[in-house]
C-alpha cells in the first residue's frame, strides 16, 4: 500500500534479504512476477528497477568506503540537479552528515554509516524504500536514532517503505503491518500491533529477544 | 653530476610513458579484479595507429608540427578506444560471471590474437617514422658532458601532464568518475544506487585504451619504431610499475610508472644495459615478497 511501512521479520536464513535483492532484479525471480505500480519488473535489470524509483539500503551499510559523504550523496543522486534540489532537505534529516560532509565515509562510526546510507537511499526521492536490517550492529540510543528517522521520512514524505528486521520488537510498532517469513514462505501477517500481540510471535521473536 | 641529471631527465620520459600505460592496468583491475594481459597490445595498436595517421597527414600535405600532433592524438586515443571497447564485448564479458581464471586465460589468447592481427594486416617488419621533432635545450655544456633537454621529452612531459590531469578531472570530479569509483569499491552497491554497471566497465576500458593509445604515440615518437611486439615487454612493465604503485590505486600507477621508468634509465647508465629489464623485473619480485599491496596500495580491510 503506498505510504505504508510494511515490516517483514524471520529468523536467520528465512529469506528476508534475498526478497528484498529479488525485488532489485539481483538475483532475477525464477518464477512468478514482481508488479510495482502495476508495472512489471521482473525482468528488468537492477539499474533500470532503480531507476524506476525504488531504492535500497541493503545489509551491511555499503557506502562505498573510499568516498566522501558528499560523493557517496551524489553518487545516490545520479544526477546533478537532483543533488543540487535534494542535498539541503537531507542534511536538515541528517544534520550530522552536513558535519562529515569531507570525510571518507569508511572511516565513520557505524550510526553515522548507516544514516549516510539511508540518506543515500533518499535522495533520489525514491517512490519505495528497501530497509535491510538498518538496526544492525548499532547501539540501542542508535538504533532509536535511526527508527525515529525512519518513521519521520515516512511520514512528511509519504514514501512506502519495505522494512527488514531482525529487532522485530522495534520493527513492528513502526510497522503498519507485517509479515513473518519463515524458510521463504510467509506464514503470518497482520498488522503491526496485531501481530505484536499475536502469542506464537511473542514466543519465537519477542521474549528474551529485544 | 651532469651525466646523473641527463639520466633524469631520460628516465623520467621512459616513466611518463610506462605511467599513462600502468594506469589502465589499474583501472581495469581496480573495478573487474582482472589483469588485462591485453593492454600492452591495445598500446601497440595505438602506436600503429598514430604512425598511420601520421603518414596520411604528411600524405595530405599537412606538416604544421601542433596540428599533427593533436590531430593524430585525438584519431589514435578514439580509433583505440573501438578496440578497447570491442575486446571487453568480445573477451571479457561473456565470461564475467564464470571462474576467476577464465577472463585472464582469455585476455592472454586476446594478446597472443592481437599481435598475430598486426603481423598479418602491418607485416613483421619493424616500422620506421622520420624524426618530427628535433633539437632541444642544451642546460649543462661543461666542455665534457652536455646535458639536453630535448623538445620531443619537453613535449612527451608535457603531454603526459596534461592528459593526467585531465584524466583525473574525469575521474575524481565528474559523475562518470564517481561512478567508474563506485564501481570498483562496491559493484552489487553500484548497481543497487541505479548505476549500470556494464556501461561503467566499457568505459574504464575505453579510457585505459585511451591512455594506452597516448602512451603509443609518445613512444613511437621517442623512439621512432613500431612492430607489432613492442607491446609485450612495454606492458609487462607497465604492468610491473602498476603492482609497484599499488595495483588499484590510480596515483600509484604513476608513480610506479615513473619509478619504473627510473629503474631502468639509471641501471643502464650505471651498471649495464643488457641486464634493464633483469632490474625493473627484480623490483615486481621485490614488491611481492616485501609489500605485495604496493607503495599506494590500500589492503583489504573489512569493517564489520
Amino acid at each position: 500500500m503506498e505510504g505504508e511501512i510494511v515490516a517483514l521479520i524471520g529468523s536467520n536464513g528465512a529469506g528476508k534479504s534475498t526478497l528484498l535483492m529479488t525485488i532489485c532484479g539481483n538475483p532475477h525471480a525464477k518464477a512468478g512476477e514482481i508488479l510495482y505500480n502495476n508495472r512489471d519488473i521482473t525482468r528488468l535489470s537492477t539499474y533500470e528497477i532503480i531507476r524506476s524509483g525504488i531504492s535500497h539500503a541493503p545489509e551491511g551499510r555499503r557506502i562505498f568506503p573510499h568516498m566522501t559523504v558528499l560523493e557517496n550523496l551524489q553518487i545516490g543522486a545520479r544526477d546533478k540537479e537532483c543533488f543540487n534540489r535534494e542535498v539541503d532537505r537531507i542534511f536538515t534529516l541528517f544534520p550530522r552528515l552536513k558535519e562529515r560532509m569531507h570525510q571518507q565515509g569508511g572511516t565513520m562510526s557505524g550510526g553515522e554509516q548507516q544514516m549516510l546510507a539511508l540518506a543515500r537511499a533518499l535522495i533520489s526521492r525514491p517512490r519505495l524504500l528497501l530497509l535491510d536490517e538498518p538496526s544492525l550492529g548499532l547501539a540501542p540510543l542508535l538504533v532509536k536514532q535511526i527508527f525515529k528517522a525512519i518513521r519521520e521520512i515516512n511520514e512528511t514524505e509519504k514514501i512506502s517503505i519495505l522494512l527488514v528486521e531482525q529487532n522485530a520488537y522495534h520493527a513492528l510498532h513502526l510497522a503498519h503491518r507485517g509479515f513473518v517469513l519463515v524458510n521463504g514462505i510467509i506464514t503470518l501477517t497482520g498488522t503491526g500491533e496485531e501481530l505484536l500481540n499475536n502469542p506464537e510471535i511473542r514466543a519465537a521473536y519477542l521474549e528474551g529477544g529485544r | 653530476m651532469e651525466y646523473f641529471i641527463q639520466q633524469l631527465i631520460n628516465g623520467l620520459t621512459l616513466g611518463a610513458i610506462y605511467g599513462l600505460i600502468a594506469i589502465g592496468y589499474s583501472m581495469v583491475y581496480g573495478i573487474i579484479g582482472m589483469i588485462n594481459f591485453a593492454h600492452g597490445e591495445i598500446f601497440m595498436i595505438g602506436a600503429f595507429i598514430s604512425l598511420i595517421v601520421v603518414l596520411l597527414l604528411n600524405s595530405f600535405g599537412l606538416s604544421w608540427l601542433p596540428a599533427v600532433l593533436i590531430i593524430v592524438l585525438v584519431m589514435a586515443m578514439v580509433f583505440t578506444s573501438l578496440y578497447g571497447l570491442a575486446i571487453e564485448r568480445i573477451a571479457y564479458r561473456p565470461l564475467r560471471k564464470s571462474f576467476r581464471l577464465a577472463p585472464l586465460i582469455s585476455a592472454i589468447g586476446m594478446s597472443i590474437f592481437l599481435q598475430n592481427y598486426m603481423q598479418l594486416l602491418q607485416g613483421a617488419r619493424v616500422k620506421p617514422l622520420q624524426p618530427m621533432i628535433t633539437g632541444g635545450f642544451t642546460l649543462i655544456d661543461d666542455g665534457d658532458y652536455t646535458v639536453v633537454l630535448s623538445f620531443l621529452q619537453i613535449i612527451i612531459i608535457i603531454t603526459t601532464t596534461i592528459i593526467v590531469i585531465l584524466f583525473s578531472f574525469i575521474i575524481y570530479k565528474t559523475q562518470l568518475g564517481r561512478e567508474q569509483r563506485a564501481c570498483a569499491q562496491d559493484r552489487v552497491m553500484a548497481e543497487l544506487v541505479g548505476i549500470n554497471v556494464d556501461t561503467t566497465i566499457s568505459v574504464t576500458f575505453i579510457i585505459g585504451a585511451a591512455l594506452a593509445s597516448v602512451a603509443g604515440f609518445l613512444y613511437l615518437l621517442y623512439y621512432g619504431v613500431v612492430d607489432f611486439f613492442i607491446g609485450f615487454l612495454v606492458g609487462i612493465k607497465a604492468f610491473t610499475a602498476a603492482v609497484l604503485g599499488g595495483i588499484g590505486s590510480l596515483p600509484g600507477a604513476l608513480l610506479g610508472g615513473l619509478l619504473i621508468g627510473l629503474i631502468e634509465v639509471f641501471w643502464s647508465a650505471y651498471f649495464s644495459i643488457e641486464y634493464k629489464d633483469v632490474a625493473a623485473f627484480s623490483i615486481l619480485v621485490l614488491v611481492l615478497i616485501f609489500r605485495p599491496t604496493g607503495l599506494l596500495g590500500r589492503p583489504e580491510i573489512e569493517k564489520v
